[in-house]
């Protein structure tokens, strides 16, 4: 009896992800177990690492081996920084995901709250219709997109790179799941308390959901600082691409070594990498917050 | 304002949930719903963007399966699926069950394997790729020459090419799979493993029999998820390939690739709506697929 009452307790993400404290390992399995485990480490991290390195080596130490350069040097970013390009396409790259981040966490909350916590004719069928786009992949789209952008002058603008990932309907379902667990009590409180339903929302429903909010931001943020195909797409001007975009054309041009393109891709990829350093522990709850209930 | 204040709190509150929906509604409605549906109706045309767009029935679809490049293509994107997917997905089980049993430096571990996740596709695809030239120049050959191994070529030949820009696909994503694997090992009670412990089963049948079985519902999660992103797979084959986009001989090109040469190298704009419309019914079947053998075992 025990056991089937066990399984009703759904342990919570935070339960999920203790690391618990440190022990040494006890045995020769376990000290075996670890070193493995180490070695596979290292070796996922190794791409990284030897980009980085790669970085902040001279021309005539590339082609070695080593992974520590004899002589360190930050010769290859300014030689990539004064050309100019990355600096627009870093700007862009944060401009885009900042802005698209904030808009779809907003929207995605709004549409979830609503979605959760009020009753009204058609209610059901929007949730079923924003639900079903999930099934509808980016590529069906990009052409309809493009012909769009085409017509009212979108192509080779802010806008027309942001304009499809304004609203996710991945952040409105998740969202719509964690509001579930704002007690209604508080909602009808805060309404009695003459509070109207937008301040109701954002007010009190907005940070009891902190953790989600956090965790789709960091999701959404990712995408879009990632994102390739739309934005090379959409834009032709040098000046407008994104840091992928802007990358691409660069390691394909004819003459460019190999270690200024791995300067170009560590500038592409270290700040996401310092995000995830600052806030380890609060991205991996979010991806199991958003793999659980996602 | 006299016009709210007459209304019955349930009006109101119906009135608040349609004032808050508005212009998510608008939204989906314009770009998400409109372009699904224009996506299927140019598809049935023939249009290169600047000259007429006229009506061509199935002509798209009938040109599309006696295309020799299209069934190539077709493979090329299911070799992805079904090597991609089985490989990351035992890796990742195998890293996870061993990484939630250890309890020394659990922590900085798990971000040694989970920081692939947070880096951009295009970034590592160029960084891969910088590894995979021939010897002075690629790591990887170099590290084979010194061993006195003779070289591999990896991006030139029909054979290797496929695996090499798979393999940092399957790279990237290892660090989501383990993570959510992890959680779904600590959501299994623990009464389950003293259960087996007190009745002396084997470790091998207590992953056999209790662990694999209730862990079901997350390997349904992953197989699915991951399928949709190798079917899906462009940013590395686009960068690992730039001089010869889904070559040597197309034999690395994948559904996204060529709907992206057609629409906008060809500016054959009905026929890349076509292969669309075929790429989210393969999308569909497999999902579906997928979802029905899982759970019914």
């Amino acid at each position: 009896m025990a056991v089937t009452e066990d399984i009703k307790i759904k342990p919570s993400s935070e339960e999920l992800l203790k690391t618990g404290p440190s022990r040494a390992p006890r045995n020769m399995g376990q000290i075996i177990r670890f070193l493995l485990l180490f070695a596979g480490g290292i070796l996922m991290v190794m791409p990284i690492a030897f980009m980085i390195s790669t970085s902040l080596k001279w021309p005539h130490e590339v082609y070695n081996l080593n992974f520590i350069p004899d002589e360190p040097t930050i010769e290859n970013y300014t030689y990539v920084l004064e050309d100019g390009r990355f600096y627009w396409w870093f700007l862009n790259s944060l401009i885009i995901a900042v802005i698209t981040t904030i808009c779809s966490v907003i929207f995605d909350s709004l549409v979830g709250y609503t979605l959760c916590k009020f009753r009204f004719p058609g209610r059901y069928i929007i949730f079923i219709a924003i639900l079903s786009t999930l099934m509808i992949p980016t590529e069906m789209l990009v052409i309809p997109w493009y012909l769009m952008s085409q017509q009212f002058g979108w192509l080779d603008t802010y806008w027309g790179i942001m304009f499809p990932g304004l609203m996710t309907a991945f952040g409105t379902f998740l969202m719509k799941q964690f509001f579930e667990t704002v007690p209604d009590d508080f909602i009808e409180a805060a309404r009695i308390d003459g509070l109207n339903e937008l301040q109701i929302w954002w007010t009190v429903a907005m940070p009891l959901v902190r953790p989600a909010l956090a965790a789709l931001a960091i999701f959404v943020f990712l995408g879009n600082w990632t994102a390739f195909i739309w934005p090379l797409i959409v834009t032709n001007s040098v000046e407008m691409y994104t840091l992928p975009v802007g990358l691409s054309s660069f390691g394909d041009e004819a003459d460019v070594a190999w270690e200024l393109i791995m300067t170009g891709a560590a500038i592409s990829t270290i700040p996401t990498l310092v995000v995830f350093l600052i806030f380890q522990r609060f991205i991996i709850r979010g991806v199991v917050m958003a793999g659980l209930k996602g | 304002m006299k016009l709210y204040r007459d209304l019955t709190i349930r009006q109101k509150q119906i009135a608040w949930a349609w004032g808050f929906l508005a212009i998510p509604v608008l939204f989906y409605g314009v770009i998400r719903f409109y372009p699904t549906g224009n996506a299927i109706l140019i598809s049935f045309q023939d249009w290169n963007l600047l000259g007429e767009r006229t009506w061509t029935g199935l002509d798209n679809y009938t040109k599309l399966f006696s295309d020799p490049i299209f069934w190539k293509v077709f493979k090329n994107t299911f070799v992805y699926l079904l090597l991609g997917t089985p490989v990351s997905l035992v890796i990742s089980f195998v890293i996870a069950y061993h990484l939630d049993k250890t309890r020394f430096m659990h922590g900085f571990l798990r971000m040694l394997y989970f920081l692939p996740f947070m880096t951009s596709a295009v970034a590592m695809a160029w960084v891969w790729r910088w590894f995979y030239q021939p010897v002075p120049i690629g790591l990887f050959n170099n590290f084979l020459a010194s061993l006195g191994i003779p070289q591999i070529n990896f991006l030139n030949s029909t054979t290797n090419a496929l695996p090499s820009i798979l393999a940092p696909a399957v790279w990237a994503g290892l660090g989501f799979q383990i993570i959510i694997f992890m959680a779904g090992l600590r959501a299994i009670p623990k009464s389950y493993y003293e259960a087996a412990r007190i009745d002396g089963v084997s470790t091998w049948t207590v992953l056999w029999e209790i662990t694999l079985p209730l862990l079901k519902p997350t390997i349904v999660f992953i197989v699915v998820f991951s399928s949709i992103g190798f079917l899906r797979i462009f940013d590395h084959v686009f960068n690992m390939t730039t001089q010869n986009p889904g070559g040597p001989l197309n034999s690395t090109k994948p559904l996204v690739l060529m709907i992206y040469q057609t629409a906008f190298s060809s500016f054959d704009m009905g026929y890349a709506a076509a292969q669309t419309v075929v790429l989210f019914l393969v999308l569909l079947v497999v999902s579906l697929l997928q979802l029905r053998i899982l759970k019914d075992r």
